[in-house]
């Protein structure tokens, strides 16, 4: 069963999340072991895996870019992970400026930071930020809405599309953490858009 | 599946407790089926709390306050703070073990301590507390208990569960759910009747640190977040506190130390004294703005006063050490702190009114504790416990995992399996493969923890998948399941899927005890069952009598003078009367006698009582006429 037919929807990604939410609950009541202590043991352990499938499941749905990964990975037959799904690939664009950041990073690591690598790290950063936005936004809204309305055969381009962009963003992803690393920042403005 | 729950509303419920084992005390607690509401059972003497601790003496084993009480007595045979030492292992620890005055070193994956005699493990040493609130209920239901819901810091990891865990099962308690304690106090704020929403509750306790994010809706407790520090909690306040202490008493009486010989902090006895006064001190100040300590040391008596002032200043670095979790878990939670409904105030430590001020600047609102701190928890381990035996239908509770699951892969990377705040039970596949041709035996290294690296993760156990058939490299497909079950432990299962053959796997925890271990374990607890209750109640008598045998003895010989001599004839008297009743077998008449002789002197200590107060005024006021001149 996947992550779609354990809540009762399509293979679509636009889902209303406090439906979800609802539906979440509902099958927590109906699933969770805590409600089936006094069960058989093979009634016990159906209730657990149950339950583990729903948690799992809305873990992945409910995040918008998760549940575009899951539905990749489900389109090509690949639910269970294999390893790392898609290699990070850096942004065509912006490869030059790339180029310039893990320069100034390594140096920066060999020799610490003066005010002006600091400055230009952290603009940089800013602007990485916000390509990263922008690529979620990208994945979350108009390729979602494509996808949804999609005939067949359109569908292996467009999952070459979403492959790419999220490559792109978890490119983008490892060069910011690497950049607040070296500047000593946390990891939080980005910490809730892991999965 | 639903059958399961028809066939419980046919049988009467089961008794399930609700245990909060702590770092300084343990409650037991059920849901009273009159009221449905939880309660603590207390002990004989009404006392609520039994304090973790567990004396290793040569007449046997003591817990709780009898156990206290032989602190400083023999402090290398007295095990305190225990929960320190669940599920670790030596590296862990060995930082704080000099602040220790029992012995504990390493031993495969785990500590072993050394007290009495014996080599115990922190398991054993909790499994006694566990056994005392286990009978605590029997007295109390007048029937055998055999299940429980134990309560476990929310940041606990695997190891620690586990270690929990097996100190049930020795204790002859089957543990039914491990739950986290900060939702277990939700729970019990939810009972009365918490409102719908988002709530934090910021859990700090003797030894450790919690924060849980938590909405609330529709009788669904869903833990958004969570996040802590399991080595931070009251004890770290009081270590500071008698450090200073410590450097304050090497200043000040640096003559009579030398003189002496006496080495202080190598002295366990004193060091146990100090810390005790430490946390004393600690205490009141929470309710007053200065106290006064006198701690008699030999050839001297150290006097002291302190302010709020001086222990919060001390105390800051250690409560701004909560605040940082508290960020990650909103961060995780995704969610700022204005979007916070409630803050709930949890564990002994959450009294000191340092602490209060800064959870309230942190999320900008007054928390609430009217719940007792101490309690709550228990408390709500006896909801959880109901909620399991099928009494409570309409609540349900959703809790997370709150360390990252992963595997260690090609360089040491960790490749995360199930990230931390995932709801549990939860389940993540993988699936291995071979490098070599005809390879029949896959490795797996586990960890939990946030860092890239496995080395600086915590290893939870190596696996072995085995009885694969021999094929060319890459060719096998072993599909290997890790779940984590509604307690927060993980299990692990392989099936081969070209064969769909189940993979045997051979688990090498990384810590913990084995099952021979805790098998042999369990039987060596039903030897101290065996021991006679009567025996071990004859020796806290005898405890007690001894405590106030000494401090009449002293008290005469200090403040005799201040009474008459009829009244000294008495107190003499009733102290011979309980000197002959202690050298005898029963325990009723050392009681009776204990407490004739507390009556005959109460007198005495009033008296003394002021002129202690009269003197300190008047060296004060020496003080300051030295002062001033």
């Amino acid at each position: 069963m996947n992550h779609f037919e354990v809540f009762g929807l399509e293979r679509r990604l636009g889902i209303d999340a406090e439906a979800l939410q609802r539906r979440f609950y509902e099958l927590s009541r109906r699933y969770h072991p805590d409600f089936h202590a006094y069960a058989t043991p093979t009634e016990q352990a159906e209730a657990l895996a149950a339950s583990a499938r729903l948690n799992a499941a809305y873990r992945t749905l409910r995040d918008p870019i998760a549940r575009i990964d899951y539905l990749v990975r489900l389109e090509e037959g690949r639910e269970t992970k294999e390893g790392a799904t898609d290699k990070p690939k850096a942004p065509p664009e912006l490869l030059a400026e790339m180029f310039e950041i893990q320069e100034a990073l390594a140096e920066a690591k060999a020799g610490g930071l003066d005010e002006t690598t600091r400055r230009t790290l952290t603009e940089q950063r800013e602007r990485l930020l916000a390509r990263h936005a922008e690529e979620e936004a990208r994945l979350i809204g108009p390729l979602s809405a494509v996808w949804d309305g999609a005939a067949p055969d359109r569908r292996p381009a467009l999952l070459a599309a979403f492959k790419q962009a999220l490559a792109t963003r978890a490119y983008l992803r490892t060069v910011i953490d690497d950049l607040g690393q070296a500047l000593g920042e946390g990891d939080e403005i980005v910490a809730h858009h892991r999965h | 599946m639903t059958s399961g729950r028809r066939w419980v509303r046919e049988t009467r419920l089961s008794r399930i407790i609700g245990i909060d084992l702590g770092t300084t005390n343990s409650l037991v607690a059920y849901v009273d089926d009159a009221t449905g509401l939880p309660r603590v059972i207390p002990d004989g003497e009404g006392r609520k709390l039994l304090p973790s601790v567990v004396a290793f003496a040569p007449e046997g084993i003591l817990v709780g306050e009898a156990a206290r009480r032989q602190l400083v007595r023999r402090p290398h045979s007295t095990v305190y703070s225990v929960k320190r030492f669940m599920g670790r292992d030596y590296e862990d620890v060995k930082d704080e073990l000099r602040y220790f005055p029992f012995a504990i070193r390493p031993a495969d994956g785990i500590v072993k301590l050394d007290v009495g005699g014996r080599e115990v493990t922190p398991p054993e040493v909790s499994a006694v507390v566990l056994k005392s609130l286990k009978e605590r209920a029997e007295a109390h239901f007048k029937e055998p208990v055999e299940k429980a819901v134990v309560t476990v810091p929310a940041y606990f990891n695997d190891s620690q569960r586990q270690a929990t865990r097996d100190a049930g099962r020795i204790a002859g308690l089957d543990v039914v759910r491990i739950v986290n304690e900060p939702t277990a106090a939700a729970l019990a704020y939810g009972l009365h009747r918490l409102s719908e929403g988002v709530i934090a509750v910021y859990d700090l306790g003797g030894g450790t640190f919690d924060i849980s994010i938590l909405r609330v809706k529709d009788g669904i407790f869903e833990v958004l977040a969570t996040n802590g520090n399991t080595h931070l909690g009251g004890d770290d306040f009081d270590r500071v506190i008698m450090l200073w202490l410590l450097e304050d008493i090497q200043c000040r009486h640096h003559a009579e130390i030398v003189r002496s010989g006496l080495d202080l902090a190598r002295d366990a006895e004193a060091m146990q004294e100090l810390r005790l006064a430490a946390e004393a001190a600690k205490i009141r100040l929470s309710t007053e703005e200065r106290t006064r300590l006198t701690i008699p040391f030999a050839g001297f008596t150290y006097r002291t006063e302190i302010t709020r002032a001086d222990v919060e200043r001390l105390i800051e670095p250690l409560v701004a050490r909560t605040l940082e979790p508290c960020r990650r878990a909103l961060a995780d939670a995704g969610l700022r702190r204005e979007q916070i409904d409630q803050v709930v105030l949890v564990g002994g430590s959450t009294r000191v009114p340092l602490v209060r001020r800064r959870v309230e600047e942190l999320f900008g609102r007054t928390p609430h504790s009217h719940l007792d701190p101490d309690e709550v928890v228990a408390l709500g381990a006896a909801v959880q416990a109901r909620i399991l035996a099928g009494g409570i239908t309409d609540m349900l509770l959703l809790d997370v995992t709150p360390l990252s699951l992963g595997i260690e892969t090609l360089g040491g990377i960790v490749s995360i399996l199930i990230p931390r705040n995932t709801t549990i039970p939860t389940s993540a596949r993988e699936m291995f493969t071979t490098s070599v041709d005809g390879q029949t035996v896959v490795d797996m290294h586990v960890v939990q923890g946030e860092r890239e690296l496995a080395k600086d993760c915590r290893s939870l156990a190596r696996f072995e998948l085995r009885g694969i058939d021999p094929m060319p490299a890459g060719m096998p497909k072993i599909e290997v399941t890790f779940l984590i079950d509604a307690n927060g432990i993980l299990q692990v299962a392989a099936r081969e899927q070209r064969t769909g053959k189940a993979t045997s796997i051979e688990v090498k925890p990384t810590y913990g005890l084995a099952e021979a271990d805790v098998e042999r374990m369990v039987e060596e607890s039903f030897q101290y069952a065996e021991a006679d209750v009567s025996a071990r109640l004859l020796i806290e008598a005898r405890n007690e009598a001894d405590t106030v045998l000494t401090h009449v003895r002293r008290a005469l010989s200090q403040g005799g003078h201040l009474v008459g001599e009829d009244e000294r004839r008495g107190i003499a008297s009733a102290l011979e009367a309980l000197e002959r009743a202690r050298a005898g077998q029963d325990r009723d008449l050392i009681r009776d006698a204990t407490t004739a002789l507390n009556h005959a002197t109460e007198h005495l200590a009033e008296l003394m009582m002021d002129a202690a107060l009269k003197g300190a005024l008047s060296s004060k006021r020496a003080a300051e006429i030295m002062e001033s001149s």
